[in-house]
């Protein structure tokens, strides 16, 4: 791997930047792999690049229907924040924020990881509770979070309406100061590059269309789009698309796929210093550094494979930006598009082995795993090459759903995260 | 957002008057001191999260507050049929060809 610097950036000025070189091969696949990772989103490339990088299996492949990076991981709102309820989640949003510190140095890939804090704001008595909760339970969990009175949320976020007389005016906020946002394409790119450096073959434009098992039922490989290939083990980790897949395999799961919004701005200068989230009425902004307000709405109602979501939703998360925001009312909005989240009942991510011998699979983020991305990928390359969970993902099995043992994030959080 | 028709009040309505209940035909297990975890878990949680026609539960939440179902095509979002609680399934020959296009 050409490593990037700025002696290499000078190097190339000369050249007019032509001779850069690909970042990563467009390998065919070969007949077998150690580990088959179905999936090159931020989640599946992570977890190749960790199999190589801290297990020494390198004889990997990602395989993605599409392009890699293009799911998910490319439509969402890039929100970075681990304040949640319980102490397993904290510690599995708290393992990734630990990882981001140091992810651009180690990928040596700017993935523009920007700690601007992440403002939840209070609007009820109720949210007031839930938040000054939330801030306890995470003291405790020695995770960061703090209460801001609406005053104090004003002076973090200038451009933020604290009247009395609006519909749902502010009454408080939690701040986690570590928690901001980071380049999604950047994160997606820096671990194909890392994990192809070391070995791992991303195949791309290639569906995986079967998995076939052996007499005993464990895992023999996966029919695709370029052929069967032949595999030890294989990880799931196809995000709105997990139950297609791994009813290739028999494996129900207690997902639903849900349409999941989000839409851009015409770019002006820095005006939105922080990320601020409403979860009571659903609206989610902050600024790229390319000058676009980035906006998050809700998921439809229904199961959908479509893309794209409903307008109201749309609509509605636009009235309460604009009343949080007057400023913004006479902003332009430039796209808007949709990416197919896979939840649970407990909202909270499965990271775990499966009934077949040989399959793990990493689902069930909805609408909030990009935050993750590095924790995930840390602990699931740990759960695939050792056969058993790390620690921290130990307790997100699918079996939390007979044993009761569920991670109640849903009721936590009202809403999306 | 969706079109939806209630075969109650025989109305198509907008999106917003109705609830979605989620996946249909799951009945609750009849005797539960005899019903086993896995049995619960199949009933509580596991669910087809089909890509393709499934069959779901609506409520006429601002009309006349009954549930009914419908097929509905996951990938177009389009409607096949809407059928009153109690009525089997439509199958997908039953259906006129058009139906959901
Ligand atoms: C609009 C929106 C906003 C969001 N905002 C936030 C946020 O602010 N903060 C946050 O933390 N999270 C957010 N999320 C959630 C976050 O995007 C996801 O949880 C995360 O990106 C999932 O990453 P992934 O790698 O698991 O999935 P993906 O990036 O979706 O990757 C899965 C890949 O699997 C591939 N695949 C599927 N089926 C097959 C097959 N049969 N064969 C081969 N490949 C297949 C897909 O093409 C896809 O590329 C948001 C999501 C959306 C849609
Ligand atoms: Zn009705």
């Amino acid at each position: 791997m050409k490593r990037y610097s700025f002696l290499e950036l000078a190097k190339n000025a000369f050249s007019a930047h032509q001779n850069w070189g690909r970042q990563w091969r467009s390998p065919e696949p070969k007949a077998e792999y150690d580990v088959v990772i179905v999936g090159a989103g931020g989640h599946g490339l992570a977890t190749a690049y960790y199999l190589a990088s801290e297990h020494g299996i390198r004889n990997v492949a990602v395989i993605e229907k599409g392009w890699l990076g293009g799911g998910n991981t490319g439509r969402n709102t890039t929100i970075v924040r681990s304040n949640y309820l319980w102490e397993e989640s904290a510690a599995l949003y708290n393992h990734a924020i630990g990882l981001w510190q140091n992810l651009s140095q180690e990928l040596n890939y700017n993935v523009m990881y920007s700690a601007r804090g992440v403002l939840m704001l209070a609007h009820t008595v109720h949210d007031v509770q839930s938040a000054q909760r939330h801030i306890h339970a995470n003291r405790l969990a020695g995770v960061q979070n703090e209460w801001l009175t609406p005053e104090q949320a004003k002076d973090y976020c200038p451009p933020l309406n604290i009247e009395k007389n609006i519909r749902y005016p502010v009454m408080g906020a939690a701040l986690q100061r570590v928690g901001g946002t980071a380049r999604h394409d950047a994160v997606a790119w820096g671990y194909a590059r890392g994990a192809d450096a070391l070995g791992v073959d991303i195949i791309q434009n290639c569906a995986v269309t079967g998995i076939r098992r052996n007499q005993n039922g464990s895992i023999e490989g996966v029919e695709t789009a370029k052929g069967y290939i032949k595999a030890k083990k294989v990880g799931v980790v196809a995000a709105g698309h997990t139950s297609v897949v791994m009813d290739m395999a028999g494996v129900r799961l207690p997902l639903e796929s849900f349409p999941l919004q989000a839409l851009v701005s015409e770019p002006v200068k820095p005006a939105f210093p922080c990320v601020v989230m409403s979860n009571t009425i659903h609206a989610y902004i902050s600024q790229s550094d390319k000058g676009e307000l980035v906006i998050g709405a809700g998921t439809d109602q229904f199961v959908s494979y479509s893309q794209a979501g409903g307008i109201h939703i749309t609509n509605h998360t636009i009235d309460a930006i604009c009343e949080l925001f007057p400023q913004f009312r006479r902003m332009r909005m430039l796209r808007n598009w949709g990416g197919i989240v896979d939840t649970t009942p407990d909202r909270s991510p499965i990271l775990s082995k499966t009934p077949v011998p040989g399959l793990f699979v990493n689902c069930g983020w909805g609408t909030g795993g990009f935050k993750a991305t590095p924790g995930s990928g840390h602990v699931f390359a740990h759960t695939i090459a050792k056969d058993e969970p790390h620690p921290i993902n130990a307790p997100f099995t699918i079996d939390r759903f007979r044993t009761g043992r569920l991670i109640d994030e849903a009721a936590a959080a009202a809403v999306a995260h | 957002m969706l079109l939806i028709y209630c075969p109650y009040c025989q109305v198509e309505r907008a999106e917003v008057e109705f609830r979605c209940g989620g996946e249909a035909h799951i009945a609750r297990p009849s005797d539960p001191e005899k019903t086993t975890d896995e049995d619960w878990v199949e009933f509580l949680y596991m669910r087809a999260n089909t890509k393709g026609v499934i069959a779901e539960r609506w409520r006429h939440i601002h009309g006349c507050g009954r549930f009914f179902n419908a097929l509905r095509d996951t990938v177009s979002d389009n409607f096949l049929t809407f059928y009153k609680t109690g009525e089997p399934m439509p199958t997908l020959e039953t259906l006129p060809q058009e139906a959901g296009k």
